[in-house]
């Protein structure tokens, strides 16, 4: 499977090469086995070579790998004829891709702070992201919207509201969840996240009325939602004479327009992950990774771990609700079956694939699922469909296996393409398992990521130079090695 | 929280004033040495109403940090600790030892708050921390090591040091975010960082500063958890068996550094079961044995005691 290859030989930079602290050790699994392995191995050497483990260098290249494989793609299909409707297409594509990798990396950043810094399970990102949207829906919706009913204040007040109200659910739930162990607050979220969703499904608050307010969730139906803040700038001034010129240059509408809207989701990515880099490289943080780690050696220390988990999960919550916010809020329009629990598991893929525990991996996480799970699939499908002609496809699983009896190959083959969205969750399952398998940290989950907001790294002057000796603990260091090894981002693992 | 406990102690003072003077007496007989400093403050008590944290330093000797009184702790139907009661003087190696399942750790965890005891009570430092939780406990000075080293795996021996100190600005999360507050904690952040090489250099588990904690030996994993425990800025430092499944010279060099930090001023009770360590390093020896006391003394006291030479060598299974 393509998506499975790319993923395995993919950019896959490491801080510092496989010898990262244990390295000396054990050394990496993957070093163990010999064959393509190792091939992938001398791949993955060379590009943590050539990045050196800049975070920002990591993210472009494994975006501009996905842009590229895209952009064949669509190449491809279009017979490598470059006429102003290929560019449009890939430009759609690229837009598309970089949308959801972008919705999905908040998320991912959100879901990363509580499941890879704290070790909390929470399996509710749905529902968290629900409760944003619905918010935002509530507050800013004109109240003469055709389906749902809001109170029409401005877009900020919608937005901060949503991720408010996905807080204080976060925080209620929290509240008795903590205190249970893990795979209980797993339970306890999910089932919140369901109940959350069925909510909003229910027919009896689609609309009621708050004194001369009508007010409702539309139910079944849907809400209705403000438009994307970008799409007025296109109305007049400097943003129209844009949008004339981009459109004389043939390039359709909605792809400027979208990609307004774009930038701004990408531009919430990097704030969000600024942010948590912050907490994460913060004593706030380090307590985080010690409740992770073992709780009872934090409390032990002092810390009263139940406060710090109240808080992130506070904080993690309302992330998830402006990720929901970012992206099932840009379509105008919003209805409970975009927050089914499936999506929790998307996201889960993406930090998994990601490395949790990794701010950086969460965001390349993000964009290799997007890429090559969520859309790769489609996208290869239909290329391959129309590429070669296998006439129509069998109606039933036993029309596509029967022929392979006889050899033929075909009918199934068309079945298979013909059902590639179904056979996606196939893939997602494989790949999960090769990953645990395989690389149970992920892309980037085995670099440390160093929680303080200063480089440990560097010792008091006055004291003997840091030596990196591996001789026996009863020994003093000798003084072969220089004081600034490792630096903040790249671990500790550099030489 | 802290109103709850300060009501609680406002009333153990009141209620067991009379109960509180024999104790402290009978604590002093059995430490042999401070008797004129405990008697003197008993009497003075009554005198010095005024404040709570006064009354409080009256009411326990200033040198006896931690006071264990009529600790009983049940698992269903098996006693695991009956009705014990010690004191541990400040300056001191204290040792607590017994054989296996002599309810040792259990009297640890009921200490440090990872157990809530069924009766009796825990001073420390006078105040009654009976029930506290361990978090609580550990930021008024009173910090535990474990019996298996429980390192913080993912997080590097820097890391693990660094997390120790109590009352960190930088874990007030706005604070650790906002652009302008962060100045103080990378302020702060520095002063630790050069502790805790220091405390690195003290233990000579410098040089694997940078490594995961996971990658330590188990040795060198009992070094770290001393270290780290001792980051906190401690009074008195509850070890769970230190020395279990430590080569005999790193043994030494820990049984070293517990001297060194004794001379400094920390206090120590471990628990240990090696009697030779226990008899050459403490200067106090509590003996426990199927869950209640079973002899207190110096460690020659207790070498010549039948009791003891019956419960390790007829009744335990080492």
């Amino acid at each position: 499977m393509s998506g499975e290859d790319r993923i395995r030989d993919g950019p896959r930079p490491d801080g510092g090469g496989s010898a990262d602290s244990s390295g000396s050790v054990g050394g990496d699994a993957d070093d163990v086995s010999a064959g393509p392995e190792s091939v992938a191995d001398v791949l993955r050497e060379a590009i943590a070579r050539a990045f050196g483990g800049h975070d920002l260098a990591i993210v472009l290249a494994t975006l501009a790998s996905i842009y590229g494989l895209f952009t064949l793609f669509v190449l491809v299909a279009n017979d490598f004829e470059l006429t102003t409707n290929t560019i449009n297409a890939i430009a759609s594509t690229l837009r598309l891709l970089t949308f959801f990798a972008a919705s999905y990396a908040v998320l991912a950043l959100a879901l990363n702070l509580h499941w890879g810094y704290t070790g909390l399970f929470n399996i509710g990102v749905a529902g968290f992201m629900a409760v944003g949207v619905y918010t935002m829906g509530l507050l800013s919706t004109p109240p003469d919207a055709t389906s749902g009913m809001g109170l029409g204040l401005p877009l900020p007040v919608g937005v901060l509201g949503g991720m408010i109200a996905a807080g204080l659910v976060g925080l209620i739930a929290a509240l008795p969840a903590l205190r249970l162990e893990a795979d209980y607050l797993a339970i306890v979220t999910l089932g919140l996240s369901e109940i959350i969703r069925l909510t909003m499904n229910s027919s009896q608050l689609s609309s009621w009325t708050v004194s001369t307010f009508g007010f409702g969730t539309g139910g079944g139906s849907g809400l209705n939602l403000p438009a994307r803040p970008t799409d007025a700038l296109f109305d007049g001034g400097a943003g129209e004479a844009l949008l004339t010129v981009l459109t004389g240059a043939g390039i359709r509408r909605s792809i400027v327009v979208d990609a307004a809207y774009t930038l701004v989701v990408v531009a919430f990515v990097v704030g969000v992950y600024w942010l948590l880099s912050r907490v994460g490289a913060s004593p706030f943080g380090r307590v985080l990774k010690a409740i992770r780690d073992d709780e009872l050696v934090a409390q032990s220390l002092g810390k009263d771990t139940r406060l710090f988990k109240i808080k992130v999960f506070i904080v993690g919550c309302a992330l998830m609700g402006l990720g929901g916010i970012l992206w099932q809020g840009s379509y105008g329009y919003v209805n409970p079956n975009s927050f089914r629990p499936i999506v929790t598991f998307y996201v889960f893929v993406a930090v998994i694939i990601g490395g949790s525990g990794s701010n950086t991996g969460s965001i390349v996480g993000a964009i290799l699922f997007v890429g090559l799970l969520f859309e790769g699939p489609r996208q290869f499908g239909g290329i391959v469909q129309n590429a070669m002609d296998l006439g129509s496809a069998p109606a039933t699983f036993a029309g596509a296996v029967g022929p392979l009896f006889g050899l033929d190959p075909i009918p199934f083959l068309a079945y298979a393409l013909e059902n590639i969205s179904a056979l996606q969750f196939v893939l997602l399952g494989v790949v999960l398992i090769v990953i645990m398998q395989r690389r149970p940290e992920g892309v980037l989950g085995h670099r440390t990521e160093t929680a303080a907001a200063i480089d440990l790294g560097v010792r008091p002057e006055g004291n003997a130079p840091a030596a990196r000796s591996g001789e026996e603990p009863t020994s003093r260091p000798d003084t072969t090695a220089a004081a600034d090894h490792g630096g903040e981002t790249g671990g500790d693992g550099d030489e | 929280m802290s109103k709850d406990a300060d009501a609680g102690e406002e009333t153990d003072d009141v209620g067991v004033e009379p109960a509180v003077d024999a104790d402290a007496a009978t604590i002093a007989d059995a430490a042999g040495t401070t008797n004129a400093a405990s008697e003197e403050n008993a009497s003075t008590a009554p005198e010095t109403q005024d404040s709570r944290v006064e009354r409080e330093a009256a009411e326990t000797p200033p040198d006896v940090p931690l006071q264990v009184r009529n600790l009983r702790k049940t698992f269903g139907g098996i006693v695991a600790v009956d009705d014990v009661s010690f004191a541990v003087e400040a300056g001191t190696i204290t040792g607590l030892i017994g054989p296996n399942g002599a309810g040792k750790s259990t009297t640890f965890d009921c200490i440090a708050g990872a157990l809530e005891p069924d009766s009796g009570s825990v001073r420390f430092n006078g105040a009654d921390v009976t029930g506290f939780r361990p978090d609580q406990i550990a930021t008024r000075g009173l910090v535990r090591t474990f019996q298996i080293a429980r390192e913080l795996p993912e997080m590097t021996v820097l890391e693990n040091l660094m997390l120790a100190p109590t009352d960190q600005v930088g874990e007030q999360l706005w604070r650790s975010v906002m652009p302008g507050a962060r100045g103080s904690v990378i302020d702060q952040e520095r002063e630790l960082r050069e502790r805790v090489w220091e405390t690195l250099e003290f233990f000579e588990i410098d040089h694997l500063a940078r490594q995961k904690a996971g990658a330590l030996s188990g040795g060198q994993r009992k070094l770290l958890e001393m270290a780290r425990a001792l980051m906190t800025d401690p009074d008195l430092l509850l070890l769970d068996e230190p020395l279990a499944g430590v080569n005999p010279t790193l043994e030494e060099k820990l049984l070293d550094r517990i001297h060194d930090l004794r001379d400094q001023g920390y206090t120590f009770l471990l628990v240990e079961h090696d009697m030779d360590v226990i008899m050459d390093h403490c200067e106090h020896v509590i003996v426990m044995h199927q869950g209640s006391l079973l002899a207190e003394g110096p460690p020659t006291e207790i070498r010549s005691n039948e009791q003891v030479i019956d419960a390790y060598l007829g009744g335990s299974s080492e």
